[in-house]
């Protein structure tokens, strides 16, 4: 049974696909959350020194520099460990009066916002509080400053940002869980659909899939396949019932006929006639034997025989199959080497798979010219039987399966085209891979079932 | 001896009746299940033929039935489907031989005749077989022809312990392949043949008379008397 991995399941992309919605949505309302507070912060901040800067700017208008500064002088004064920063200037950047040292490096211009280090006895080059100001241009060519220490607001920004960050990966983790929880949850139904359909594909045509009481789309969608399954069901009963009067309507006359061939025989004691009922008798038998095989593959072929599956040691099997027909081979002077190197135990049908080797091994042997050599090879799971006959030619490999097909030379060997047919059905029934080398010369026939349970 | 006939096929039943009467036996037909439940049930039979499609009550039934009632006697039963499961389920509800359609009637007669003999001979628990001057003994596992020890493969020993334990009776080449080799498929060509022949250029070439017979259209047979 074949599980879907990981990365390519539905479950894996849905829970990808909802963590991702999820997200975006949560990231785009974590972004409007910074925005009303951190931002709401910093407007404030600067409404407060554009208040102060237009109070200032009035003050020097109507009382001129003099009364400017007097301003200034009296806020230093007032609140000597205020944040709020002041620095009147002339024209060439020289500090008149202020709070600051000197005017920020690499800041002039004449007017608008600006944000800068402050660097001073206190704040060591580099390590200066950042501080972000309003420019002025007063009347006369003076400029006025006025800013603000922003360390604290960006203290408090970046414990905000922090946060969000942390919302975010809690919010995706959160999200990838319920993702996994949510498709779990559905995808378990599908995943029970499964594996009623493996069952039935293994032969169990009597599953249905469970249907719950919910009566959603799952229950509609389960409802509809056992319809379907119910219906092919019922479609393969009659064909069974056709192939089943087959073979009591054309067999048992023919069984018939030949039991009464046979009893004629018993009272004629003339030879001549004798002899045309022994190949009349011969004749009914060839056919009953075509009509067995016939049955016998389409009932291989329906799979139920997968239900009374059990543990085959292939080694056993193997040694069975060659001590059975090793007498066979003596008589034509052939050899059978058996070579078992590791086997190991697969799940099957053991009257099959003896079917199947001993067509593979009765080929062999017939196929084999006299002192011809035939070699069966264990490893593992694959079995493969090889001799040095004459072959099958390439382009006849993969017709050699089909029922009834025999090669042009082989018209005149008994047989009736159906011994590689019932081994192909033999192998498909057991999943396994059969193909046909060439050994070069001889057919080498492989039949591996390492992908039996995979 | 006695043997019941449950077939609802007219024909079928017709023939057998006719092949087993010719064989010398006596013949009771039912034509469908509960006839023959009730006829298995108030008589005493020595075996019994069973189909396993009956209209009324089906062959498989039919033998629970009996066996639960505390019957005995040994069914062989018939059947048209023919698949190993089948073959599985129908010895496991009592039957204790199982024949798929169409057959040979000399397959059913070897099995009828198997059937009854072992009803007899699993009482006795063995420890030799015997037959002409040809001795098996179970125990240390020697075969010896008038005196002189024959040395068996170890197939070859079961192939002629099944034999010998059937001795006078005739036995087919699938009731060996069941049997012997314990697989239930269909040989091609006549590989139990070849395996007979080795058998027997072992224990009958460098004698007189020869034990082990060929009975044509059926199978084989290992009697004293030729």
């Amino acid at each position: 049974m074949q599980k879907p991995r990981l990365f390519h399941s539905s479950t894996f992309r849905l829970a990808v696909l909802y963590m991702a919605l999820f997200s975006t949505s949560v990231l785009l309302l974590l972004g409007f959350i910074y925005w009303s507070t951190a931002g709401y912060m910093v407007r404030q901040t600067d409404a407060t020194i554009e208040a102060e800067v237009v109070g200032l700017a009035e003050r020097y208008d109507r009382t001129g520099l003099p009364g400017l500064t007097a301003l200034i002088s009296e806020r230093m004064a007032r609140e000597p460990g205020s944040p709020i920063l002041y620095l009147l200037a002339d024209r060439n950047f020289q500090p008149l009066l202020g709070n600051l040292d000197h005017w920020p490096k690499g800041n002039e211009p004449k007017t608008g916002w600006l944000s800068f280090r402050l660097e001073d006895d206190r704040h060591p080059a580099g390590k200066g509080h950042p501080a972000r100001a309003r420019l002025f241009n007063l009347e006369g060519g003076f400029l006025l400053l006025v800013g603000r220490d922003v360390n604290e607001l960006e203290k408090i920004q970046q414990l905000i940002a922090s946060t969000l960050v942390w919302g975010l990966a809690i919010t995706v983790v959160l999200a990838l869980l319920g993702g996994t929880m949510i498709s779990r949850r559905f995808l378990r139904r599908i995943e029970s659909i499964n594996d009623t359909c493996r069952d039935i594909i293994y032969g169990d045509l009597s599953r249905r899939i469970p249907v719950r009481s919910a009566d959603d789309d799952f229950d509609q969608l389960a409802g509809n396949l056992n319809n379907m399954l119910d219906q092919i069901e019922a479609l393969m009963a009659g064909v069974r019932q056709v192939s089943d009067n087959i073979a009591h309507d054309l067999r048992t006359p023919l069984a018939r006929l030949r039991n009464r061939l046979e009893a004629l025989r018993e009272q004629v004691t003339e030879e001549g006639p004798r002899e045309l009922l022994d190949q009349a008798a011969a004749e009914a038998d060839g056919l009953l034997a075509t009509f067995k095989a016939l049955l016998r593959i389409g009932q291989i072929e329906s799979g139920s025989r997968r239900a009374g599956f059990t543990e085959i040691d292939l080694a056993a099997l193997l040694q069975d199959v060659t001590e059975l027909y090793e007498p066979l081979a003596d008589e034509k002077g052939q050899h059978i080497e058996l070579e078992l190197a590791a086997s190991e135990p697969i799940r099957g049908d053991r009257d099959l798979l003896f079917q199947a080797f001993a067509n593979l091994l009765d080929n062999a042997i017939k196929y084999t010219p006299e002192n011809g050599r035939i070699r069966i090879e264990l490893t593992g799971t694959q079995v493969s039987v090889a001799d040095n006959g004459p072959g099958i030619p390439e382009e006849a490999r993969d017709k050699v399966f089909q029922r009834f097909y025999r090669l042009e030379q082989c018209r005149t060997t008994p047989g009736n085209g159906l011994g590689l047919s019932l081994v192909a059905a033999v192998s498909n029934l057991h999943n396994a891979r059969i193909r046909l080398e060439d050994n070069e010369p001889g057919v080498r026939v492989i039949l591996n079932f390492s992908e039996q349970n995979g | 001896m006695r043997i019941l006939i449950i077939e609802d096929d007219a024909d079928t039943a017709d023939y057998l009746a006719k092949g087993l009467r010719e064989s010398g036996h006596l013949v009771q037909l039912a034509a469908n299940g509960k006839e023959g439940l009730f006829l298995a049930l108030e008589e005493d039979f020595e075996t019994m033929v069973v189909d396993r499609m009956l209209p009324g009550l089906d062959g498989l039934a039919l033998i629970r039935s009996l066996r639960a009632a505390g019957k005995k006697t040994p069914a062989l039963i018939l059947s048209a489907l023919g698949e190993v499961d089948d073959r599985v389920e129908g010895l496991r509800a009592g039957g204790d031989d199982y024949l798929v359609k169409p057959f040979a009637f000399a397959e059913l007669l070897a099995r009828l005749d198997a059937l009854l003999r072992r009803s007899d001979s699993e009482i006795t628990a063995q420890t030799a077989l015997k037959v002409g001057d040809l001795e098996m003994d179970l125990l240390t596992r020697v075969v010896r022809r008038a005196g002189r020890q024959i040395d068996l493969q170890p197939r070859e020993f079961r192939l002629l312990e099944y034999l010998l334990r059937h001795s006078g009776q005739v036995v087919t080449r699938t009731m060996l392949l069941e049997n012997v080799w314990d697989y239930n498929f269909d040989p091609q060509t006549n590989v139990i043949d070849v395996h007979i022949s080795r058998l027997r250029s072992k224990i009958d070439k460098d004698f007189n008379r020869p034990l082990l017979h060929t009975v044509r259209g059926a199978g084989y047979v290992i009697r004293a008397e030729a």
